[in-house]
């Protein structure tokens, strides 16, 4: 029969395994989505990137990884002007997102938030019902026009994000009465609510149980197939677990970036390498 | 200052038991041989009653590898080097298992009449002998330009392994009545060549372990 191997007491799908394709190879065939080039920042006089330049993929998952000070969080956070908000800071380079270049003149911050959600280390749930944390977006967006309209909306985020069967009987219950796992997918689910196109994730786990993190981990990789993410994590067999591409950052400075495959097989840099061993003196 | 890894304790202990298994087979090719050539079956039998101990290096290193591989999440040229290893060791205990083969056909051999020798079995046994030591070396010193010089060294082996197989052959046709103990010896000389193509297995393991390189059929 064609599609099937047949073994002496089984049957195999050798379309399925024909099919199989490393991350490595789905990588290659994607389009630029985020175009960091020569991007500096500097926090008053101290700098924290230096001259980075990376692509980031579309509808694939960048790990950002590197020790504490390495400039990760201020990439990630430059990635949508998070930044902006902190006063002193000064960016120099471009970010492109689609070609465009988020930190030219007049470019709505706003929007720009919209296309580009965050999910930051610890769950940061409005203290309001579950139902209303992920309406919150929708109704100031004015994205949806009738209840029942906003009920559907409310709910698709909330099984995006793995959460729906656990919470769909008490959707009026405190969002603060959530687990922390659960706190944290509820901010996914706020951040997928109003459609964005790329979603940063700085540390999403780091405060949670293998469990919960475990369920943020396959959340990750089911919503790739609908939105370019950046996650920095601390977590090396998270990064590995996850992460089509991983970017190896040291003082600032954009060491590596490769496949996350070859970057757990066979690193480029010694450094990358020395880090990722736990060589690092 | 690069701080002490407990990891690298444990690689080189690794390291230590795929080298004394790789003593191990090579002593039993030796000893197999040595057996074979000066027709003595005691030490035939001595190289059969050792393999179990064999064996159990293999399996020691199995469960090192998976204890390392599940306790330590080995990344880069640590997890090559463990991956490296944890299919170097059943090559190097099925090169002891050929050995146990030349063994057994020596303990056969030596209780008929002696058969003209054929000097060139020596010769690919020490051939495939220093193939290994030098698979070893290479191996120890994560040296993958000496894995690649001994896997162009296997081709004497198969060159020995063709005049030795047509020599038998000949020997058969010449003189029908030695043919069962010719048969024996063509199985020895084939013993001998699949263990210069474990020990080019060993290198390309070596090879992939020092630069990253997957080279097995690349020819």
């Amino acid at each position: 029969m064609s599609g099937e191997v047949i073994g002496s007491n089984r049957r195999l799908d050798s379309n399925r395994v024909i099919s199989y394709r490393s991350r490595e190879e789905g990588l290659s065939s994607a389009n630029v989505k985020i175009s960091a080039r020569n991007l500096n920042f500097f926090y008053g006089k101290s700098q924290a990137l230096f001259d980075v330049s990376l692509d980031i993929r579309e509808r694939m998952v960048m790990a950002l990884i590197g020790p504490s000070g390495c400039g990760k969080s201020t990439f990630i956070r430059s990635l949508n002007r998070m930044n902006d908000i902190i006063a002193g800071t000064r960016v120099e380079g471009e970010v492109l997102i689609d070609g465009h270049n988020i930190y030219a003149p007049g470019m709505n911050v706003v929007n720009l938030r919209r296309k580009v959600g965050m999910v930051f280390q610890k769950s940061n749930p409005f203290p309001k019902s579950i139902f209303e944390n992920v309406a919150y977006g929708l109704r100031i967006n004015r994205l949806a026009n009738r209840r029942d309209e906003l009920a559907a909306m409310v709910e698709q985020a909330l099984r995006d994000a793995a959460l729906w069967s656990e919470v769909k009987d008490r959707l009026k219950s405190s969002a603060l009465s959530l687990s922390g796992g659960q706190q944290q997918r509820l901010c996914i689910a706020r951040a997928l609510a109003i459609r964005p196109e790329i979603i940063l994730m700085d540390e999403p786990a780091s405060a949670l149980d293998p469990l919960a993190t475990a369920k943020i981990e396959e959340l990750i990789v089911e919503l790739k197939s609908q939105y370019t993410i950046v996650i920095v994590t601390h977590n090396m067999q998270q990064a590995a677990r996850v992460s089509d591409s991983t970017a190896f950052f040291l003082l600032g400075k954009l060491i590596e970036v490769n496949s996350t495959e070859k970057m757990f097989t066979a690193p480029g840099e010694k450094l990358t390498e020395d880090y990722i061993t736990g060589r690092f003196g | 200052m690069i701080q002490h890894r407990h990891l690298d304790d444990e690689l080189n202990s690794l390291r230590d038991r795929v080298l004394l298994l790789g003593g191990e087979a090579e002593s039993a090719l030796e000893r197999a041989m040595y057996a074979l050539m000066e027709r003595d079956s005691e030490v035939a039998r001595e190289v059969l009653a050792h393999d179990d101990a064999v064996d159990r290096i293999e399996i020691e290193i199995d469960r090192q590898c998976i204890e390392v591989i599940a306790l330590r999440q080995p990344a880069a040229r640590d997890l090559r080097f463990v991956i490296a290893v944890v299919k170097m060791a059943p090559v190097l205990e099925r090169i002891a298992d050929h050995a146990c083969n030349i063994a057994r056909a020596a303990i056969d051999l030596n209780n008929e009449p002696e058969l003209k020798q054929n000097i060139k079995l020596r010769q690919m046994a020490d051939h495939a002998s220093s193939m290994l030591r030098a698979a070893l070396d290479a191996f120890t010193s994560n040296d993958a330009a000496a894995a690649r010089e001994v896997i162009a060294r296997d081709m004497e082996i198969n060159d020995l392994y063709n005049q030795t197989f047509h020599d038998l052959i000949e020997m058969m046709v010449s003189e029908p009545s030695t043919a069962t103990r010719d048969a024996r010896m063509l199985f020895v000389a084939k013993h001998i060549e699949r263990i210069g193509d474990y020990v080019t297995d060993i290198c390309e393991l070596t090879v992939y372990m020092a630069e990253a390189a997957i080279i097995k059929h690349s020819n």
